[in-house]
């Protein structure tokens, strides 16, 4: 078959593969198989398989580049496991997802397999379809005509709406030193952290501990670079050092808090979870990433990084090829180049520099090497069949590892504000000026050789913490011939039919690039977005180097000139489901209960979310039941649950005069035992809520506002008594959860708290309208308030919130009708009592729903009094409320205008803000907010919602017992 | 994310608290102009740098604190209870 490379083996011996444990899976429907242990692309690369992936535009073949996060290539579509464990992943990368049994995997961008895509047609086209051609091509008629057929082409993979992600949850850790990466330079700064006395999280990207020890050579305190990681890592956690693998750093954020996404691997996504790490001091030992080289068809699969064929052959056990060409401008690669010849393959190198140095030479043995010589181009015509040197000579190759320098990944130095400088001898930008509780170390700052990465390791880890030991006691590599690993970046001149791969993700060549110089995007940053350069999943970790090189040569400045794009976060793609967290479904926005819920559901009550609460909104099913409930109000006894009515206590000496300035309405003039309505303001002069105040105790008042104002209230009586008064003299409680209310309304409601209480003290003269006695409910304290929400003879009744159900059921046993919210938010319409937030809007203040005397009387201060005097509070014509009597039996939607006709044009002169059919009149009512609507009594006024024209004549706010009998009926 | 030092809670991370005003800022008297009014109604000072700030510990324990600090390097220089 076409995707085989007959050279790619897996080794009998070594590695971290599990060879007892074989693990099957299928790619593309071919069924293979691999061990645990593997990666997705170790198991692929040891099947023989090259050809993984299709690209994005052209739709080339593409195989694996990278070992690890880097990779641009190999992103496949996963499915594994069954049932509630399932998990999709419609984009992952094959380079860090561990083989897992039954996987099922397959190509994301081909119409059809990898190695057979139907689309592959498009990359004869090239020449057609340059950067941006989209924006030039597809305007006409309009860009609408083509989108539809060109998003099906485009994207990442395709979401599966049935595949749910499981619950990923938030962790929190709070460190004095957080080491990301756990290679040489990790393992001695968490070393030398822990030993000066500190709290240490040592995190690393990879499923195990020791990054570049686990596939360079190295020898360290006398033990194999290995090993010593290994045994690192169990003097740090028996030192109480928390060690997390498969955990990568994805964002620093403010003050050093650092975002890490562990993944726990498993089906269904168990395991994974967010981190959020505040550390006093960070080192950042992330490593470096290597570069490809820029030639013609270098993305042809089978063109690998020399690091990534290093890591397979010596973490993996598998051999990527048989005949290899290594081309390198450096020293690192000569490792790959011996340990391939060693492992049995033919290796050839191609040293772009003139004299190859004594360091690679002992590195890689007896290898032929092409001194002075690039590779021209790559042979084969969907595959790595060979190279074509700039000399001129083929050589036949089914691995061609490339090496172009490495890039250390200062990515979280960056997200600390720190500026990266190019290093011109290192031809790598390395941490520039170093930035406060960050300390960047080993190849992450450029520094690659292995003793180095250890020294300045332990000199980051040991921070400046009096206790910390000396650098020269940290762990010490035996000194190796210093490798040379900087490489210049070569940009080849490209023959017109050549193209030469920057960005494989993105697909973008070098031609793109140089078509955004002519067109004057030639600021990196114009560059990156013209040609999408780097704007990959992979976020550009192995070409926006090479990218910038190009662009630096194309306009003759140098790399340093050109400047670099902003590292933004996440560093690597992150899951919805991990950034969510817990907050899902019913935990997104979590509503607030009754505690007599269940009692409620046993009476048939259909819930509704309120402000946040659930509530019934009516009892039972039938067509009727709301107005039925409104009429049993009017003529029988019904019971209401009001318990999240908010009981906020302003407890103290000072309470009534915290109270006189919060209230634009008086209560310092409120007798202990009564109760009085009031309006509060915000500084601004607008309503801001509306309550019931009762006086407990001269020093002791409890605010009844609004349900689903509760919290905004009490910052309000807050916010005025820690500005104004002396907190030592008031205290304001929420009690609201503590009480559960329920109001007992109608001519029969006296009957029922009767029943309830007993008779004594509940006539007119002990218990008022507007007063509260105490009593006992149970054992256990009652209040009993006449107040009334409907305008008939009510009575609310708190007891503690444990007796809710107890005391609904004495008051159904009474003989009180349930009544749900829809049927009270009609009574209260019927009686013009206005809900803030509904009837009033960030404009209305209190003479504009006719309470306008306390604004004429008070001279005293109060929130909000100055603004209710500006220009605009005193100006004519200002919206007022009004009752609207509408004629018809139709009900006008809320929102509908009242228009009048001035000068020949329609004007707006008002609105409908609530509006229902009363069953208790029997016809369609409003309230309404109406430029002079109090002047305006008796008028007709014509309404439009959306075209449609109801006509209403204007009357007081209060439909119903105007004279206010029925409160005492 | 940044971390602010509550000086009743010790540090804690910023989504706890709310931002209010400039700190410093005083109630002007009923007698006062519409334009001052004005004034100490919407105008803030936006510093770039330094800059004395009140906020409320929301999710902690609800008191009003001032914090100094830079609003462009986002270093907290002090934080005291915004009442005595």
């Amino acid at each position: 078959m076409s995707g085989t490379g007959r050279g790619a083996i897996r080794l009998d011996e070594g590695g971290e593969i599990d060879r007892g444990r074989p693990i099957s899976f299928r790619f593309d429907g071919m069924p293979l198989q691999g061990y645990a242990g593997d990666t997705i692309a170790s198991a692929l690369l040891a099947n023989g398989l090259r050809t993984v992936a299709r690209s994005f535009k052209y739709h080339r073949p593409r195989g694996i580049l990278g070992y690890g996060v880097e990779e641009p290539s190999a992103i496949l579509d996963l499915r594994v496991g069954e049932g509630p464990a399932a998990r999709h992943d419609p984009n992952a990368r094959a380079t860090i997802e561990p083989l897992l049994e039954g996987m099922v995997l397959k190509a994301v961008h081909a119409a059809g397999t990898a190695a057979r895509d139907r689309l592959a047609v498009l990359d004869r086209f090239h020449r057609f379809i340059p950067s941006a051609f989209y924006y030039k091509t597809f305007i006409w008629p309009s860009w609408h005509a083509y989108e539809a057929r060109i998003r099906a082409m485009a994207g990442l993979g395709r979401i599966d709406p049935d595949a749910r992600a499981g619950v990923v949850p938030h962790r929190f850790a709070n460190v004095d030193l957080l080491v990301v990466g756990s290679g040489p330079a990790g393992l001695a700064a968490a070393l030398a952290g822990l030993a000066g006395g500190r709290t240490v999280m040592l995190i690393e990207q990879d499923a195990r501990i020791g990054g570049s020890l686990r596939m360079r050579a190295g020898v360290i305190d006398g033990r194999p670079g290995a090993a010593w990681a290994e045994e690192t890592v169990r003097k740090l956690v028996d030192g109480g050092a928390a060690v997390r693998t498969s955990a990568t750093a994805i964002a620093l954020y403010d003050h050093n808090l650092v975002a890490v996404h562990e993944r726990g691997h498993a089906p269904g996504g168990a395991g994974d979870c967010l981190w959020r790490v505040r550390a006093r001091e960070i080192v950042l030992a992330a490593g470096a990433i290597e570069r490809p080289l820029l030639f013609a068809d270098n993305d042809r699969p089978g063109v690998m990084l020399a690091s990534a064929a290093l890591a397979y052959l010596r973490r993996k056990a598998v051999r990527a090829g048989g005949k290899i060409v290594v081309a390198t401008a450096s020293d690192a690669a000569y490792e790959l180049a011996g340990a391939m010849a060693a492992a049995g393959a033919e290796v050839v190198v191609a040293d772009a520099r003139k004299t190859v140095t004594d360091g690679a030479r002992a590195l890689a043995g007896d290898v032929t090497v092409h001194a002075g010589e690039r590779i021209r181009r790559a042979l084969g015509r969907s595959e790595v069949a060979g190279v074509e040197l700039t000399g001129g000579t083929r050589i036949d190759a089914d691995l061609l590892a490339v090496s172009g320098g490495f890039s250390p990944a200062i990515h979280l130095y960056a997200h600390a504000k720190g500026r990266p400088r190019w290093d011109g001898s290192l031809g790598a930008f390395v941490p520039g000026e170093p930035v406060p509780g960050l300390r960047v170390a080993g190849a992450a700052a450029g520094r690659f050789a292995l003793a180095d990465a250890l020294e300045d390791g332990t000199r980051a880890g040991r921070g400046s913490g009096e206790a910390a030991p000396a650098p020269s006691a940290g762990p010490r590599a035996v000194a190796a011939a210093a490798l040379q690993h900087a490489a210049p970046i070569a940009v080849p001149e490209a023959a017109a039919r050549d193209r030469v791969f920057v960005d494989l993700q993105n697909d973008v060549i070098t031609k793109d690039i140089a078509l955004a110089a002519r067109e004057s995007f030639k600021a990196v940053e114009h560059l990156k977005r013209y040609t999408t350069l780097g704007m990959a999943t992979d976020q550009g970790k192995t070409s926006n180097v090479n990218g910038l090189a190009v662009l630096a040569s194309i306009t003759g400045r140098s790399i340093a000139e050109t400047g670099v794009t902003t590292f933004r976060p996440p560093y690597a793609p992150v899951p919805f489901a991990a950034i969510i967290g817990p907050a899902l479904g019913e935990l997104d926005a979590p509503v607030r209960r009754l505690p007599a819920e269940n009692e409620h559901r046993a009476e048939q009550a259909v819930f509704d979310e309120y402000g946040g609460i659930l509530r019934p909104a009516w009892y039972g099913s039938g067509p009727d039941a709301i107005a039925s409930e409104c009429r049993a109000a009017r003529t029988a006894v019904t019971v209401f649950d009001a318990s999240p009515l908010g009981k906020v206590e302003v407890v103290g000496p000072d309470a009534a005069a915290l109270l006189d300035f919060v209230f634009y309405t008086r209560m310092s003039t409120l007798k202990p035992g009564r109760l009085r309505y009031g309006l509060m303001l915000s500084e601004g002069g607008v309503v801001f809520d509306d309550g019931v105040v009762l006086r407990l105790a001269p020093d002791r008042f409890v605010v009844s506002c609004s349900s689903s104002h509760v919290p905004a209230v009490v910052g309000l009586l807050e916010e005025w008594r820690q500005d104004r008064f002396d907190i030592a003299r008031v205290f304001v409680h929420d009690t609201t959860g503590h009480w559960a209310t329920m109001a007992i309304a109608g001519p029969g409601s006296r009957a029922v708290v009767a029943a309830i209480f007993g008779e004594s003290g509940l006539d007119d003269v002990n218990l008022p309208h507007m007063a509260m006695r105490e009593a006992r409910f149970e054992d256990g304290p009652a209040r009993i308030s006449r107040v009334s929400f409907v305008g008939e003879r009510s009575y609310e009744i708190s007891v503690p919130a444990g007796r809710a159900v107890a005391l609904w059921r004495a008051a159904r046993k009474a003989g009180a009708v349930p009544l749900g919210v829809e049927a009270l938010s009609i009574l209260r319409l019927e009686k013009g009592f206005i809900m803030v937030g509904v009837d009033t809007d960030g404009e209305t203040m209190p003479h504009d729903i006719g309470m306008g005397r306390a604004r004429d009387t008070r001279t005293d201060a109060y929130a909000g009094d100055r603004s209710l005097f500006t220009a605009e509070a005193r100006k004519p014509h200002r919206k007022q409320l009004v009752g609207i009597a509408i004629e018809g039996a139709a009900r006008v939607p809320v929102g509908a205008h009242a228009v009048v006709r001035e000068d020949g044009r329609r004007r707006s002169i008002g609105f409908v803000t609530s509006s229902a059919i009363s069953p208790t009149l029997g016809s369609s009512i409003a309230l309404a907010r109406i430029e002079d609507g109090e002047r305006r009594h008796g008028e007709s006024v014509t309404f439009d919602h959306l075209g449609r024209i109801f006509t209403g004549r204007i009357v007081a706010p209060c439909f119903y017992d105007q004279k206010g009998e029925r409160l005492h009926a | 994310m940044q971390s602010f030092p509550c000086p009743y809670c010790g540090p804690r991370d910023e989504t706890e608290f709310l931002y209010q005003t400039d700190a410093g800022r005083t109630r002007p008297a009923r007698g006062v102009s519409d334009a001052d009014w004005s004034r100490y109604r919407f105008f803030r000072r936006n510093a770039k740098g330094a800059a004395a700030e009140l906020w409320l510990h929301a999710a902690g324990c609800g008191r009003y604190i001032v914090i100094e600090r830079d609003t462009l390097t986002h270093a907290v220089i002090a934080s005291k209870g915004a009442t005595p």
